[in-house]
């Protein structure tokens, strides 16, 4: 084991897999040289060069449909967008053609390719460089959507994603970006589609994924103090998402709170909710599925305020509290 | 270049252009009397086009037609029954009836397939046409856009990124005057190929209705890329006989102006050109014909007679995902 950051998982994860599989290319702004906006390919242009670290002018739609074009014929890129936030200038390639070619032509072509992206606020960089805009790409089958929040599952996940013969959204928190944990010497992968149970608990389940995780296990400790016993189940994909695993936590605690940075409305809690009303675990539930997301505004600059729109430790102990009725 | 053909590549070429004639002329014939389903955009006057693209490439060069593309299927080789029983969504189709008329994909001819989105293909062949470099194969990708497409961003990106990486991707802009309703006259600025031509992109301008120049562009354009390692533009000045779709009554244009462009209907000069030379008879080119229409018919024949065979959810549903991994 060694231990290193999110960041520095995340490098070695597209470093071993360039490694690997002369296939893959890792494509997109300023990620040569300069190691990238927030420093996670720092070294791998020094490493592989410019025949396999493809820098792009700031042209994101156009380099995203090129790594499906590139997908299309047996490549497999892996696409870093600057910001989450400009996702929005790659809808096309990656709603209208990535999700949809292997389905369109009756499995004539498959679209392995990874679109990662760092997002979320608390940096100070105001609406359009902080938004959590994971729900658009729920919606769309064909599409496959990961959001981890360590970095052992970051790294072992962006391998999987890559070796995955279906696109695949891979969200980035920026707040995780400088946070550390264990991550083994040998090579690994983690499955998409399989959640994880990052504390084990009997009074509650609190549903979460990427920087949230780290937020409810913050507000299960200080909970612990006051005898009360959450578990924390971190989804980590989204899509294909781990139902059982939320079934069958939910059964056991009787209470689930959902908790995610994303806009409360239309955000993925809504979804988590009904597959829990949707199972048996239903008749298990002691009071009703409650969610904590982000306030309905976009990222405001002052950082007092952006501090106030996403779910806070206390909070999530609030709401807990309040759910259990003490 | 086109003076190089043999006869019969010659009489190919002609077959190419009727076979995509009759196919549009019945398709049209068959959503007026409602026997198919869902839209289409035919691409009656540009034969030329459908047969010369594909005819002047290379084994192993790709297509991507724009979304009036079943011309490009045909001249690209691809079966008519299969492209016909698509249309009738039987499982017999090229996309088993998952694709229709807009998304008719042929990888075993080297057809990527049409994007429902204006440009959407675009830059989709450039990251073919990047791998296609990376893999060291000397082949190219030949990415069809219409006039319309010309005012996407997504294009001009894409031709500056193709310039910049210095890939093997062939623009051909069939020019057919009309975006839908917009005639390109109104609101294209400018000139579309100094547009290309501004991104550092040698352009080739040719009358897109006269078979033998598209030929011999496209083979210019081939060489050039092939030797150059770098991208070409032609633009194709062409028609679009029929409307935009099939529920377009064509109030913006005159029945003049359609009956002008008729004129000059590219199958009719070809074939001129080779009774001519002597390569063909007048009895010679109404025989194609007549095999073409009947091949045609063949082909509404059996997916008539099959498109009650079709794909369940469940066997659709396997190709949402393919699930499987590299490793």
């Amino acid at each position: 084991m060694s231990v290193m950051t999110y960041a520095q998982a995340i490098k070695e994860a597209i470093r071993e897999e360039l490694i690997n599989d002369e296939n893959v290319y890792f494509i997109g702004e300023d990620i040569g040289l300069y190691g990238g906006c927030f420093g996670v390919s720092r070294g791998l242009w020094e490493e592989f060069g410019e025949d396999r670290i493809i820098e792009t002018p700031i042209t994101e739609g156009a380099f995203t449909s090129a790594a499906v074009g590139m997908a299309l014929l047996g490549l497999r890129p892996i696409v870093e967008i600057m910001f989450g936030d400009f996702v929005s200038l790659t809808v096309d390639a990656i709603v209208d053609h990535a999700a949809k070619y292997r389905f369109m032509t009756a499995g004539q072509v498959n679209v392995p390719m990874v679109l990662r992206t760092p997002f979320g606020s608390g940096t100070g960089a105001a609406a359009q460089h902080s938004q959590s805009l994971e729900a658009m790409y729920l919606n769309t089958p064909g599409l496959k959507v990961v959001m981890p929040s360590t970095p052992y599952d970051a790294k072992g996940l962006l391998k999987a994603a890559v070796r995955d013969n279906d696109p695949v959204m891979f969200f980035e928190n920026k707040l995780l970006y400088r946070t550390s944990g264990e991550v083994p010497d040998e090579e690994y992968t983690v499955p998409i589609g399989k959640g994880d149970i990052k504390r084990e608990g009997t009074d509650i389940t609190l549903i979460s994924y990427s920087r949230m995780v780290g937020v409810c296990l913050e507000a299960a400790e200080s909970l612990e103090k006051e005898g009360i016993n959450c578990e924390v189940l971190d989804l980590r994909s989204l899509r294909p998402l781990d139902t059982e695993l939320i079934i069958s936590s939910v059964k056991k605690t009787s209470r689930a709170l959902i908790v995610y940075e994303a806009p409360l409305f239309g955000g993925f809690g809504g979804e988590i909710c009904a597959a829990i009303n949707e199972s048996e675990a239903f008749y298990y539930l002691d009071c009703p599925v409650r969610r904590l997301g982000g306030a309905e505004m976009p990222v405001p600059y002052n950082p007092i305020l952006e501090k106030q729109i996403v779910p806070t430790a206390e909070k999530v102990v609030e709401t807990v509290k309040n759910m259990l009725g003490v | 270049m086109f003076i190089e053909l043999d006869k019969e590549k010659k009489k190919e070429l002609l077959k190419t252009m009727h076979l995509s004639r009759a196919f549009e002329t019945k398709v049209n014939e068959m959503f007026m009397k409602g026997m198919i389903h869902g839209t289409t955009h035919l691409g009656l006057g540009q034969e030329a086009n459908h047969a010369a693209l594909s005819a002047a490439l290379c084994e192993g060069d790709w297509i991507l037609p724009t979304h009036r593309g079943h011309g490009h299927f045909i001249g690209k080789g691809g079966s008519v029954y299969s492209m016909m029983a698509e249309l009738f969504a039987s499982k017999y189709g090229i996309d088993k009836g998952l694709g229709g008329s807009m998304h008719m994909t042929d990888t075993k001819n080297y057809n990527m397939g049409s994007s429902g989105v204006v440009a959407g293909a675009v830059p989709i062949a450039v990251g073919m046409a990047f791998a296609l470099k990376k893999q060291k194969k000397d082949n190219l990708v030949a990415v069809c856009l219409g006039d319309g497409a010309f005012n996407q961003g997504m294009t001009q990106e894409s031709l500056n990124l193709a310039a910049v990486w210095q890939v093997p991707v062939l623009f051909f802009c069939e020019n057919n005057m009309y975006a839908m309703s917009t005639p390109s006259r109104k609101y294209v600025s400018g000139n579309i190929s100094d547009r290309a031509a501004s991104y550092d992109i040698k352009t080739i301008t040719v009358d897109g209705n006269d078979v033998i120049a598209v030929y011999d562009a496209v083979s210019a354009a081939q060489e050039y890329i092939k030797r150059e390692k770098k991208p070409c533009f032609i633009e194709s000045k062409t028609y679009r006989w029929l409307g935009h779709s099939k529920s377009d009554l064509r109030k913006y244009r005159t029945k003049e102006e359609e009956e002008y462009y008729k004129s000059l209907c590219p199958i009719m000069r070809y074939e001129e050109y080779l009774i001519n030379e002597g390569i063909i008879t007048r009895e010679y080119a109404d025989g194609i014909q007549k095999e073409c229409e009947e091949l045609i018919e063949d082909s509404v024949l059996f997916s008539e007679k099959t498109r009650g065979d079709i794909l369940t959810i469940e066997e659709a549903m396997q190709y949402v995902y393919d699930g499987g991994s590299r490793i």
